[in-house]
């Protein structure tokens, strides 16, 4: 049951003038970990919270395992969401926590009233929801922390109790929405390897909302980048990093970011960075080229620069460099610590960079083809 | 841990601001011992004699006021009476004022209205209100009586009626009461995270029924808690309507105003201070649990 | 139909609480024979307004009842300001000995009603001879441990940063007191005179104690006199002195209700 396809087709929301959904078609595959990144605004809480039910779409259609749930009360989409702040009920223990989901379905609602609702509950179906509640627990190890409540636990405890009401019950999918942010970096990290166990654990389709691109190139299956209410590309962490669509998500995806150079596309196709020949071929036009810090090299000739720091972060060595050609831009290399950042007395440097690795982006920020020597290169 | 440690140390301010600190208190502490402890300790003094104001001559009587309270029977009657007062006004305007909250809170462009038309009672001089519904209640003269011939019904006699005077002023009690607990339980519906009523939704809270019961009423626990101490200790101050509407007569005379009429009409001080100490016994008890939660907090 | 049902209800709960209001103002403006129609038309046959505001502003001193309150509200105020706000500040930023018994003292005086100080203070005012008196009608009030209470909850999240700044850049501790602090708080000083000066202009119990004197009774008191005159001989009189007497805190309320209900409301939250 927890496997559900997901299927949005042309959701559009306004929040009074400003459009924050433009005509969204996104389909979330059975079992799938579907990440949901940009900039906090881009739209992508609001979608999560339409898929949830929460919020209704000013047009579109929502369908949850082939059903159409566009206008359903969210109770009855079967759906468990992980709230940022966990949402926890706080004048509830952990145990209780847990059994809200079930106590909804299961008891009728006279069963469900403070103290008379304790004589009406029938016992078997109150032991299958206890079961069920322990078993939770069980798999998120919180097993010896039900009988506390909420403010007695740590962040990370909140967020292990959230995660349990969801998987208490069955549901079509796992809504998520930034659920580790609240956690410090090192916990967040610890969390992050978690969910992702949890979720070739359980094969349930889960659908998670982040600004933090590391988050979602770690867990997810795809991703699907959103900006302005559009999602600019939907692909694997691997689509997105080696062949980003357009230079929007270059610039997002990526750590260090992207180095963007101003190019040109002279008349017989040559592509030139800072007035030097790349030997990179693509259609004339002004353009810009995006190299990754990895995909550059130290070489005894190449583009001269100039060396403005070094910093070394454990394993990996980050060089600054300012181009000494074309407007100076700043670029980012890196190397691994044990190489010799070979430098001149003067710090001057030259770089090379992978002609296969590069990105080349149009004057209207969409991938461009290039070609090396006549091969495709990207 | 540590960190914090640090940070409240720099923080405390310097051992030079001793003196200083006292001269700030100064005026606020004399006045504590005018307005405050000294008044209660001769106020239990009072209690225990059978001084009256005026009188030369005065003795120790021992407990024997507050004997003599518990045999008078319109002390007793007062007391009745009040409880009767707190038992309308306390239920009725801690639940109505919840249910007002409740419609109101959902309304967004109107809110502002309803919030205005339902606290516009409790800014009112009470005093000069109570002479409305003196008029409104009149029994020939009043629209009430007018409606209810009009539905059919013999006039009723609200505040002719012996029985119906301590329900009729609370009813006026209920009216003047209801916008304050409005908005105290509407500060409290603002302060639940919406996001749990929309954790309540995905874990299939469909009905508002149970959207209230596991989300907005546990939540409004302590809000709850305090609009009920407040309102019964409101009720037990109850002075104004008596003293407008019946002066007290046909025995509804409230603990407040049979304490006025001991203290102040009849100069019994003696007796009045230990009505007064009865009185202070009930409000202390009624705000006592409210009153250490707020301690707690204030020693975080 | 559903989605009105709310709005209904609100509606005819709200004509319950407004109706003593219009009944008033409808009233206050019928002439004696109109007084025995009970029709909710707001405009009367012949407007009496002027006779009836006029016949309660004459019989008693209206004006002068309004000034007293004028006057006992902010002598009231002020002086529980002026001593509020330096033992908060004391309370919320300094050190001295005695701190936590002065709080805990403050603490318990907030569960101390007036009414039940009223007797003592009443035999001490007798005693001094200050009886009906302006002094005597402020005097129990001119500490306010409520606002005590408000301003050093406030003043605390006051960061200490600032006055260890102001401290070294030579402010004296009342001007970092008055002129930084009380700045910082001033909706709580806002919300806290509402609150006093409602609580005191509509206050009764106490001037029935100390005033018998007409010349500097409050309005509610002026109110019961009036009353008492005009048992039930004029209602439209009676009803134009309600209104003069209840519509400064209206009018107030109408203008600045925010910082109305907060005032008010402050008695109860936190």
């Amino acid at each position: 049951m927890s496997r559900q396809s997901i299927e949005l087709s042309g959701i559009s929301k306004s929040f009074g003038p400003t459009q924050v959904l433009k005509e969204i078609d996104l389909s979330v595959r059975e079992g799938e970990f579907l990440s949901l990144v940009g900039m906090s605004g881009c739209g992508k809480s609001t979608l999560l919270r339409i898929i949830a039910g929460l919020e209704l779409p000013d047009d579109g259609v929502v369908e949850i395992g082939g059903e159409n749930v566009t206008s359903r009360d969210p109770a009855d989409r079967n759906l468990a969401m992980v709230f940022q702040s966990y949402a926890l009920y706080p004048h509830m223990t952990v145990r209780q926590n847990i059994a809200t989901p079930l106590r909804m379905r299961m008891l009728p609602l006279a069963a469900r009233l403070p103290l008379l609702g304790r004589l009406l509950a029938p016992r078997e179906t109150l032991s299958q929801i206890d079961a069920a509640v322990e078993q939770a627990a069980d798999t998120l190890q919180i097993t010896h922390l039900l009988d506390r409540k909420p403010a007695q636990l740590s962040g990370g405890q909140r967020q292990r109790v959230a995660l349990a009401r969801a998987l208490v019950r069955q549901p079509a999918a796992f809504l998520m929405d930034e659920p580790l942010s609240n956690l410090d970096a090192k916990l967040r990290a610890h969390m992050r390897d978690e969910l992702a166990a949890l979720h070739r654990r359980l094969g349930a389709t889960f659908i998670y909302v982040t600004h933090d691109q590391v988050e979602a190139m770690t867990m997810s299956d795809r991703i699907a980048l959103m900006i302005e209410g559009r999602i600019e590309q939907l692909g694997t962490p691997d689509d997105l990093y080696r062949t980003p669509a357009t230079l929007s998500v270059a610039r997002f995806i990526g750590s260090p970011t992207i180095n963007l150079l101003p190019a040109e596309v002279t008349a017989d196709r040559q592509v030139t960075v800072a007035g030097m020949e790349t030997g990179l071929h693509a259609e004339e036009g002004p353009a810009t080229l995006g190299i990754r810090a990895e995909d550059f090299h130290l070489a005894s000739t190449g583009m001269p620069a100039r060396l403005l720091r070094a910093e070394t972060h454990g394993a990996d060595r980050f060089l600054t460099c300012q181009l000494m050609a074309g407007d100076g831009s700043v670029v980012v290399l890196r190397q691994s610590a044990s190489d010799r950042p070979s430098a001149d007395a003067d710090g001057k440097l030259h770089l090379r960079f992978a002609a296969d690795r590069v990105h080349l982006f149009g004057a209207d920020g969409r991938r461009r083809p290039v070609y090396v020597g006549g091969k495709v290169a990207a | 841990m540590t960190l914090t440690a640090t940070f409240e140390a720099s923080a405390r301010p310097p051992a030079r601001s001793v003196p200083r600190g006292l001269v700030f208190v100064l005026p606020a502490v004399l006045l504590l011992l005018a307005i405050y402890i000294v008044p209660i300790i001769v106020l239990a003094g009072f209690s225990i004699t059978d001084y009256r104001l005026g009188a030369m001559n005065w003795d120790f009587v021992g407990a024997r006021n507050f004997t003599a309270a518990f045999a008078d029977p319109v002390f007793i009657r007062a007391l009745a009476n009040t409880a009767l007062y707190a038992a309308i006004v306390i239920p009725a305007g801690v639940f109505i004022a919840l249910g007002i909250a409740l419609l109101v809170y959902g309304r967004k462009s109107s809110r502002a209205f309803w919030e205005t038309a339902y606290f516009l009672p409790v800014t009112a001089t009470l005093v000069a209100m109570a002479t409305v519904w003196q008029f409104l209640l009149h029994p020939s003269l009043g629209p009430v009586n007018t409606a209810i011939t009009w539905a059919g019904f013999d006039p009723v006699s609200f505040l002719g009626n012996p029985a119906l005077l301590i329900p009729t002023m609370a009813l006026i009690g209920v009216w003047q009461v209801l916008g304050f607990n409005m908005v105290l339980f509407l500060a409290g519906l603002t302060a639940i995270p919406r996001d749990l009523h929309e954790a309540a939704r995905i874990d299939g809270a469909k009905s508002p029924i149970d959207r209230f019961l596991t989300v907005t009423w546990p939540m409004l626990g302590p809000t709850t808690m305090f609009v009920v101490v407040t309102t019964s200790i409101s009720a037990f101050k109850v002075f104004e309507t008596v003293a407008v509407l019946t002066k007290g007569r046909s025995g509804s005379e409230t603990l407040l105003y049979a304490l006025y009429l001991e203290g102040f009409e009849y100069s019994n001080t003696g007796y009045a201070a230990a009505l007064t100490l009865i009185f202070l016994a009930i409000v202390l008890i009624l705000s006592i649990g409210q009153t250490l939660r707020m301690d707690r907090k204030v020693h975080y | 139909m559903l989605r009105f049902l709310p709005h209904v209800v609100l509606a005819i709960g709200a004509a319950i609480m407004l109706l003593p209001f219009y009944w008033m103002a409808l009233t206050s403006i019928r002439s004696p024979a109109e007084i025995f129609d009970i029709s909710l038309w707001p405009i009367p046959e012949t407007f009496s307004g002027g006779q009836n505001y006029a016949q309660a502003a004459n019989t008693v001193p209206m004006a002068r009842f309004m000034l007293n309150g004028v006057i006992v509200c902010s002598g009231i105020l002020i002086v529980q300001v002026l001593t509020a706000v330096p033992a908060a500040y004391a309370l919320a930023k300094l050190q001295f000995p005695g701190r936590r018994l002065l709080m805990a003292l403050v603490i318990a005086a907030l569960c101390v009603p007036m009414q039940a100080l009223a007797l003592p203070l009443f035999v001490g005012l007798a005693k001094a001879n200050l009886l009906n008196t302006y002094f005597a009608q402020m005097a129990p009030f001119f500490l306010s441990v409520f606002a005590i209470f408000l301003f050093r909850q406030s003043f605390r999240s006051y960061p200490d940063e600032i006055i260890e700044a102001a401290r070294m850049d030579g402010f004296t501790e009342m001007e970092i007191c008055w002129r930084l602090v009380l700045r910082g708080s001033l909706p709580s000083l806002a919300a806290f005179s509402v609150f006093s000066v409602v609580a005191h202009w509509n206050d009764l119990y106490w001037p029935l104690i100390v005033v018998s004197d007409m010349a500097i009774a409050p309005p509610p008191l002026g109110m019961l006199f009036f009353s008492d005159v005009e048992t039930g001989a004029n209602y439209g009189a009676l009803m134009a002195g309600a209104a003069m007497i209840t519509a400064p805190m209206i009018v107030c309320f109408l203008l600045a209700r925010r910082s109305f209900i907060a005032g008010i409301t402050m008695t109860g939250v936190k």
